[in-house]
C-alpha cells in the first residue's frame, strides 16, 4: 500500500503521534496462536442444544404440527412451537419506528420461503436434537410462491406477505422511495444520445469463517447471559426485550470478537428463541447455526434488478439519469426497507447530473430473506452505474475515464437529494488511477480537482 | 479461439455510517490509578481491528502511548450504548465518542497535573509519550503515572470522560427526496487488467489498481488489511458467487465452501493499493468509513474489462463462464 501526501496536503496537519501509524493490532498475536475466545468458546455443564425444524415448501399453509414423536426422542427437553413465544411476531428496525411487525419468530399458520423455522427442538446433545428435529411431523398445504419481483408486483400475484399487500414496502411516499431533481423529460428531449439498460444481480452470501450463533446461560439472579457473535449488542438486546417480553434489565449481552459479519449477523434470529428456551428449561443453550444454514438459511445480500435510462449530450455531458431500482426482500423486511432506500440515495453515483429521477422499490417473493450485506444498498447499484458509465462513454466515442472527470461531481455542486457537495475527491482518485494504471487522459483532467470552482 | 486482454474503469463513492443518520454511539473513557486508560464501548469487533483503532484514537486525545490504552467492549452491562458494527460506521461513529470521552478526560487529567505544578492547565500540554509540560517550558512536568496517582489518592478526582456521536436523523422529503443520507463520503476508483478465454469464458483477473480516499489512514496497515479484503471480495462478487446459481430454480445453492464459489489463492490478482486522505470535517482525525466502498468499484470494473476483451456485455452478476459464452455465441450469431 501507498499513502499519497501529496492529494490535499493543504487540508491535513500531519503532526499526530499515535494516529497514523501502523501499530501492530493488540489482538493479533491471540488470533494466529488461538487464543482469542469466540462465543462459541464458551462451554457450561448441563448445555442443552437448540436446532430448527425449518419449511421444506417455498410458501405453504399449516395445517398441523405434531411434535408428539420428537418429544419421546431420548435426550430431547423441551420442543417450542409459535405458541411458546410471547410476542412472536417482530420486525428489526421497529426499534428506530421501521415497521410492521411482519415475520414470525416461529411460523404460525404459513410458512413463507423454504427454510423458514417452524418448531425448536432442544436436547441434551446437538445428535438428539437433529434427529428429534426429523421426527416433527409438520401438515403443510402447498401454496402457489412467486421468485420474482416483477411477478410479484403485478395484480393477482401470490400475496406473499399478509403485512404488505400487493408485495411492496409501503413508504411514506407510496410504493417507492423517490428522488426529484430538475426536469427529467426537458433532460430527455435535450440529450444527443438516450440509452437506458437493465441491470441485475443474484443473492449473495456474506459468507463469514464462524457461523451465526449464541450460548446463553441462566444466571442465579434471574437474569440471562448471551455470549453472542451479533454485530449490534443493544440491537439484539431491545429486539429480544420485545420478543419475550422480558424486561432489558434481565438481559445481558456479551460479544467479543466475531469472526466475520459482513452485514451477516445484524439480524436478530438466534438470541430470542435461545433465551427463551434457556428460560423454559432453567438451562444453558447453545443455538449456533451450521455451514448449511449460514449458507442457506441466514440473510443473504438481496437480488437486485436496476433500470438505468440516461440522456447524454456528444460532448460527454449526462444532461438526465432516471433509475428505477428494485431490492428483492424476501419473504420479509428485515432490513430491506431500508437499503432500498438507501440506494434511493445513492443514486445519481458521484456525478452532477442536473435532471435526476429516481425510484427504488422493496419487494417481497417468496426467496429467502434478504438484509444487510457490506455495501447495504449500494454495492449493486454502483455495477449499474459504472456499466452504465463505460456504456455512455463508448457511445459517445470518449474515453471511459475521461468521460467520468467530465461529469465527476465537486465541491458545491447540488446532488439530486439537494445537499451540496462537500468533501469531493473522486477527481483526484482518478487522476491517480490515471498515473497508476498507465491509463493516459488529456492534461485538462489532471488540472481539475474537487474543490469548489475546481 | 484465443486467450483476449480487456481493461476495464469504474470510480464510486459511498456513504459512511447508516443512511439518514440517528445512529448513536457512546464511549467511557477513565484512567487507572498508574495512568492507563480504559475505553468503555459496547460496541463489536468483527476482525477488523475496531479495538486497535479505538485505542489509537484514545492515545492520540489523552496523550498516551496506544499500548498504555485498553478497551474493554461488547459487554451491555458495562458498555454504553452502540448501534452496532454495520454501514461502514465503526471508525466514524464510535471514533468520535472516544474523541470526545477522551478529550474530558484529557481536560481532568491537565487539571490535575496544573494543581500539581501550581500552573494554569491551560499553559500545559501532553508530550504524546506519557508526560505533561509546560508549553515552552519541558523541564517543568510531570508524567501521566504520577498525575493519576495524584488524582486518586490525593486529590479525589476522577480522570474519565463521557462521550456521544449521533449525526441528527433525516427524514427524507415525500415528493422530492431531499434528505441529508450522510455528513461524509468515501471515493474510489479502480482499474482491472483481465484475460478472457473466448473458447471457455473463463475470466483471469490479472491485475487490480485500487485507489482509495478514506479521509484518513488511522493504521495504515490495517487499513491496507481491509482494502486488499474488500479487493478481492469485490474480485468474487464479479465472478463467482451466487446462492441460487440455476435461479429461478432454488435448487442446488452452496452449502459449504466446497460448494459456494469463491476464488481461491490461485485465483487472486496482483493488487496495488493507493490511499488519498481528505479528511473528513466531521471524522475522527478526519476519518471517513473504508469498511465497505472497498469491496465496490472492482465489479464494474471488471465487467467493463471483459467487454473490452471480447466485446459482449454481461448485465446479470456473477459473471460465470457461462454467461459469458452465451454472449459470445449470440455475438457470433449476430
Amino acid at each position: 500500500m501507498e499513502l499519497r501526501k501529496n492529494y490535499f496536503a493543504d487540508e491535513r496537519k500531519d503532526d499526530l503521534h499515535e494516529i497514523g501509524q501502523s501499530r501492530p493490532r493488540s489482538d493479533a498475536p491471540g488470533h494466529v496462536t488461538g487464543k482469542t475466545a469466540y462465543f462459541a468458546d464458551r462451554t457450561f455443564p448441563g448445555l442443552l442444544h437448540l436446532k430448527m425444524v425449518r419449511s421444506p415448501h417455498h410458501h405453504a399453509r399449516i395445517k398441523g404440527i405434531d411434535t408428539s414423536e420428537a418429544l419421546k426422542h431420548p435426550g430431547v427437553v423441551r420442543v417450542l412451537t409459535a405458541k411458546d413465544i410471547p410476542h412472536n411476531l417482530y420486525t428489526i428496525l421497529i426499534l428506530i419506528q421501521v415497521g410492521p411487525e411482519d415475520e414470525y419468530v416461529l411460523a404460525e399458520d404459513k410458512v413463507r420461503w423454504k427454510g423458514e423455522a417452524v418448531v425448536a427442538v432442544v436436547a441434551e446433545t446437538e445428535r438428539a436434537a437433529q434427529e428429534a428435529v426429523d421426527k416433527v411431523k409438520v401438515d403443510y398445504e402447498v401454496l402457489p410462491a412467486v421468485f420474482d419481483m416483477e411477478e410479484a408486483l403485478k395484480p393477482g400475484a401470490p400475496l406473499v406477505n399478509e403485512f404488505h399487500p400487493g408485495n411492496f414496502y409501503l413508504y411514506d411516499s407510496g410504493d417507492h422511495r423517490k428522488v426529484r431533481f430538475g426536469d427529467i423529460e426537458k433532460g430527455f428531449a435535450e440529450a444527443d444520445h438516450v440509452l437506458e439498460q437493465t441491470y441485475a444481480s443474484s443473492p449473495i452470501e456474506q459468507a463469514p469463517t464462524e457461523t451465526t450463533g449464541c450460548v446463553v446461560m441462566p444466571e442465579g439472579n434471574d437474569r440471562f447471559t448471551c455470549h453472542t457473535n451479533t454485530q449490534a449488542m443493544f440491537f439484539t438486546l431491545d429486539n429480544t426485550s420485545i420478543i419475550l417480553q422480558m424486561p432489558g434489565h434481565k438481559l445481558h449481552m456479551v460479544g467479543g470478537t466475531v469472526g466475520g459479519g459482513f452485514g451477516g449477523k445484524v439480524d436478530v434470529i438466534v438470541e430470542p428463541i435461545a433465551i427463551l428456551a434457556a428460560r423454559l428449561t432453567g438451562r444453558p443453550v447453545s443455538f449456533i447455526y451450521g455451514r448449511y444454514e449460514e449458507m442457506q438459511i441466514s440473510s443473504p445480500r438481496a437480488a437486485e434488478k436496476i433500470i438505468i435510462k440516461d440522456g447524454v449530450m456528444k460532448d460527454g455531458r449526462i444532461v438526465a439519469r432516471k433509475v428505477t431500482g428494485y431490492t428483492d426482500a424476501g419473504a420479509y423486511s428485515r432490513h430491506s426497507p431500508y437499503g432500498a432506500q438507501k440506494g434511493a440515495a445513492h443514486y445519481p453515483g458521484p456525478y452532477t447530473v442536473p435532471n435526476v429521477w429516481i425510484d427504488t422499490y422493496c419487494v417481497y417473493t417468496n426467496r429467502t430473506p434478504s438484509s444487510a450485506m457490506r455495501g447495504f444498498g449500494v454495492t449493486i447499484a454502483d455495477f449499474a452505474l459504472e456499466v452504465q458509465m463505460d456504456k455512455l462513454a463508448r457511445l459517445i466515442g470518449m474515453d471511459p475515464l475521461e468521460f467520468r472527470f467530465v461529469n465527476a461531481y465537486r465541491d458545491g455542486d447540488m446532488k439530486a437529494h439537494r445537499q451540496p457537495t462537500t468533501g469531493a475527491a473522486l477527481i483526484e482518485c482518478m487522476q491517480e488511477a490515471s498515473r497508476a494504471a498507465n491509463w493516459p487522459v488529456a492534461e485538462k483532467y489532471l488540472q481539475m480537482s474537487s474543490y469548489k470552482g475546481g | 479461439m484465443a486467450i483476449r486482454r480487456g481493461r476495464g474503469v469504474a470510480a464510486i463513492n459511498y456513504p459512511t455510517g447508516m443512511n439518514l443518520g440517528g445512529d448513536p454511539s457512546q464511549a467511557l473513557v477513565h484512567s487507572t490509578p498508574t495512568g492507563n486508560f480504559m475505553v468503555t464501548l459496547s460496541s463489536v469487533d468483527l476482525g477488523q481491528g475496531l479495538k486497535q483503532v479505538m485505542a489509537q484514537i484514545c492515545a492520540e486525545t489523552i496523550g498516551v502511548p496506544t499500548e498504555q490504552v485498553i478497551i474493554d467492549t461488547a459487554d451491555t452491562d458495562t458498555g454504553p450504548h452502540c448501534m452496532g458494527t454495520f454501514a461502514s460506521r465503526g471508525t466514524h461513529r464510535i471514533g468520535n465518542a472516544v474523541v470526545q470521552a477522551a478529550r474530558e478526560a484529557r481536560q481532568v487529567m491537565l487539571e490535575v497535573a496544573a494543581e500539581a505544578l501550581e500552573v494554569n492547565a491551560s499553559d500545559l500540554e501532553t508530550d504524546g509519550t506519557g508526560n505533561i509540560h509546560v508549553k515552552g517550558a519541558p523541564q517543568k512536568s510531570i508524567s501521566i503515572f504520577d498525575t493519576a496517582l495524584t488524582a486518586h489518592f490525593k486529590l479525589g478526582r476522577s480522570i474519565s470522560g463521557r462521550g456521544m456521536f449521533l449525526v441528527p436523523r433525516s427524514y427524507p422529503e415525500v415528493e422530492t427526496g431531499a434528505m441529508k443520507p450522510s455528513t461524509c463520503y468515501a471515493h474510489a476508483c479502480t482499474v482491472v487488467d483481465v484475460e478472457v478465454d473466448d473458447e471457455t469464458g473463463e475470466v483471469t483477473v490479472v491485475s487490480v489498481k485500487n485507489v482509495f480516499e478514506i479521509g484518513r489512514a488511522l493504521n495504515p496497515k490495517m487499513v491496507e488489511q481491509q482494502l486488499v479484503g474488500g479487493s478481492w471480495m469485490g474480485i468474487s462478487h464479479a465472478l463467482y458467487e451466487t446462492t441460487e446459481p440455476y435461479y429461478p430454480s432454488r435448487e442446488h445453492g452452496g452449502t459449504d465452501f466446497n460448494e459456494y464459489l469463491m476464488p481461491g489463492p490461485g485465483d487472486l490478482a496482483d493488487t496495488e493499493i493507493i490511499v488519498l486522505e481528505r479528511p473528513a470535517a466531521d471524522g475522527p482525525y478526519g476519518a471517513k468509513g473504508p469498511g465497505e466502498m472497498c469491496a465496490n468499484p472492482q465489479i464494474p470494473a471488471v465487467a467493463n474489462a471483459v467487454f473490452d476483451a471480447v466485446g459482449v456485455r454481461i448485465d446479470m452478476l456473477p459473471i460465470t463462464p457461462e454467461r459469458i459464452l452465451r454472449a459470445l455465441k449470440e455475438q457470433r450469431a449476430a
